[in-house]
C-alpha cells in the first residue's frame, strides 16, 4: 500500500473536483428529497451519460452533450408537469430506462464509446483534468448563489402550496431553475464521479441528514458533512487499494446510510 | 368597488370539472372579519380556492384591489413526515412573528414539525398565515384539531389581527366560533 500517492500533486485536481461535487450534490439532494423527487436525480444522471456518449459519436464536446441531454430532460419534466402530476415517479423511471438503453447500445456498438462508457459508469475520478475542475467550480458558484435565492421559494412552495398563487405570483420559474441546476450538476458530476457515484452523493447524505437534523439549516450542514466525509475516505481508499472511485464512494455511502438508520432506530428505542 | 373594499365577489359560480359553489356574492372591507358557514360539501373551501386562483370560475367575477396580499391557511397541511423543519423556520418562511404565541407552542418552536401534535401543528400553521404580512387572511376550518383553550386563544388572536387592520375571511362549521369572531356571516348552500 503506497500512502505517498495520497499527497501526489497529480491527484490534487481530481480530489478538489470531487470535493466540489461532495458539497454541491448533497445540498441539491436535500431540496430534491423535500420535493420527493430523488428518482429524478438518477434519471438526469443516466440521461446525461447517454448525452455525453451521443456527443462523442458526433465529435462534439462530451460536457456539452451531457449538459444538453440533462437540460432537455429537465425541460421535458417541467413542460409536462401538469400532465404527469401524480405519476412523476413513472416518468422519471421511463427517462432512466431511455438513458440506460441508449448508453448501453452505444457502448456495445462503438469501440470509442466503450472506454468512455466505462469511465462514466465506474466513476474514474482520477481521469478528470483542470477543465473538469474549472467547470465544476464555476457551476458550483453559480449554484450556491442560485440556491440562496431559490431556497425560500422552494420551501414556501412545499409548506404553503398556495402562497404564491394567492398573491398573484407563480413559483414555476423557481421550480424550473432548480430542475436545471440539478440537471447541470448531475451532467457535470457524472463525468467525474460516474452515474451511480453522483446519484449516491445526491441521495444518501440527505437521507442521513433528514434522520438526525432538527431544522433545515442543520440538515443542509449535516448532508454536506456526510458527503465530504464519504468523498475523502473513498478517495483515499481508491488510491491506496487501486480500486475504481465511484463504486467505493457508493458502497461507503450505503454503509453510512445503514449505520445512521440503525443508530437512529436504537436511539428511538431508548 | 368602493375604496374601503378589498375584494368583491359578484354572482360567482366556481369549481373544478364542474361548478361546486354559487352563485354567491359577497364583499370584504378593511379590518372586517367575515364568516362563511354552510353544510359539508356546499363549496366553502372551493370559494377560498377561487379567491386564490386555484379553482375554475364558471361565471360571475371577483374584483380585487390591485396589489392585494392574500394569506391562505388550508384545511390540510402538506406532507411533513420525515422532513427536518422546525416551527421557528416555518414562521420565518411567511415572515410571521412568534410574538404573542401561546406559551405551550412557543416553548416547542425549535422542535421538528413531525414531532408536534395535530393541534400544535394546526395552530402553528394558523399563526404562520395569520401573522404573515398580508391585507387579507383566509382561514379554512381553523378550529380543526384545536382544544377549547386553543380555540379561545385563536379567537383573541383573530380579533387582534383585525384590530391591526387586516381583513379576515373565516370558513368554519363551528357556529359558536363564527359568532364569537365574525362581524358578518354569509351562509352557503
Amino acid at each position: 500500500m503506497n500512502t505517498e500517492l495520497l499527497f501526489d500533486p497529480l491527484f490534487a485536481e481530481p480530489f478538489v473536483t470531487g470535493l466540489v461535487f461532495a458539497i454541491l450534490l448533497p445540498l441539491l439532494g436535500c431540496y430534491l428529497r423535500l420535493r420527493d423527487e430523488w428518482l429524478a436525480a438518477l434519471a438526469f444522471a443516466q440521461t446525461a451519460a447517454a448525452g455525453s456518449l451521443l456527443a462523442m459519436l458526433f465529435g462534439l464536446p462530451l460536457v456539452l452533450g451531457g449538459l444538453v441531454a440533462a437540460g432537455l430532460a429537465a425541460s421535458l419534466k417541467h413542460a409536462f408537469e401538469g400532465a404527469t402530476r401524480g405519476t412523476q415517479g413513472a416518468a422519471y423511471a421511463m427517462l432512466l430506462l431511455l438513458g440506460w438503453g441508449v448508453s448501453v447500445l452505444l457502448v456495445a456498438n462503438l469501440p470509442l464509446a466503450e472506454r468512455m462508457g466505462h469511465a462514466l459508469f465506474d466513476g474514474q475520478l482520477y481521469f478528470t483534468d483542470r477543465s473538469h475542475l474549472i467547470n465544476a467550480g464555476v457551476f458550483a458558484l453559480l449554484s450556491f448563489f442560485s440556491l440562496y435565492w431559490l431556497s425560500r421559494r422552494l420551501l414556501l412552495a412545499h409548506f404553503f402550496p398556495d402562497f404564491f398563487r394567492a398573491r398573484g405570483l407563480s413559483e414555476r420559474r423557481a421550480h424550473f431553475a432548480f430542475d436545471l441546476l440539478v440537471a447541470g450538476a448531475l451532467a457535470l458530476s457524472t463525468m467525474s464521479v460516474g452515474v451511480m457515484g453522483a446519484f449516491a452523493l445526491i441521495f444518501v447524505p440527505p437521507l442521513i441528514a433528514f434522520n438526525w437534523a432538527d431544522g433545515w439549516h442543520r440538515a443542509l450542514l449535516l448532508a454536506v458533512l456526510s458527503g465530504l466525509l464519504a468523498h475523502v475516505v473513498a478517495f483515499a481508499l481508491a488510491l491506496l487499494l487501486d480500486q475504481p472511485f465511484g463504486p467505493l464512494l457508493g458502497l461507503l455511502l450505503v454503509g453510512m446510510g445503514v449505520l445512521s438508520a440503525l443508530l437512529r432506530s436504537l436511539g428511538a428505542r431508548h | 368597488m368602493s375604496a374601503a373594499t378589498l375584494f368583491e365577489v359578484d354572482a360567482l359560480s366556481a369549481g373544478y370539472a364542474r361548478p361546486v359553489v354559487g352563485p354567491v356574492s359577497l364583499r370584504l372591507g378593511g379590518g372586517e372579519v367575515l364568516g362563511i358557514v354552510g353544510p359539508n360539501g356546499c363549496g366553502k373551501s372551493t370559494l377560498l380556492a377561487a379567491l386564490t386562483g386555484s379553482a375554475r370560475i364558471f361565471s360571475g367575477r371577483i374584483d380585487k384591489r390591485p396589489g392585494l396580499r392574500i394569506s391562505l391557511q388550508q384545511q390540510q397541511a402538506p406532507a411533513i413526515e420525515g422532513i427536518p423543519f422546525n416551527g421557528a423556520e416555518l414562521l420565518s418562511l411567511t415572515g410571521a412573528s412568534a410574538e404573542g404565541l401561546p406559551p405551550w407552542l412557543e416553548s416547542r418552536l425549535a422542535e421538528r414539525l413531525d414531532r408536534l401534535s395535530g393541534g400544535q401543528l394546526q395552530f402553528l400553521y394558523l399563526w404562520a398565515c395569520l401573522q404573515a404580512p398580508a391585507d387579507v387572511v383566509l382561514l379554512d376550518e381553523p378550529t380543526n384539531n384545536l382544544d377549547p383553550d386553543g380555540i379561545s386563544f385563536l379567537e383573541g388572536a383573530l380579533r387582534r389581527r383585525a384590530g391591526e387592520g387586516a381583513s379576515l375571511l373565516v370558513v368554519s362549521h363551528d357556529a359558536r366560533f363564527i359568532d364569537a369572531v365574525c362581524d358578518r356571516t354569509v351562509v352557503l348552500g
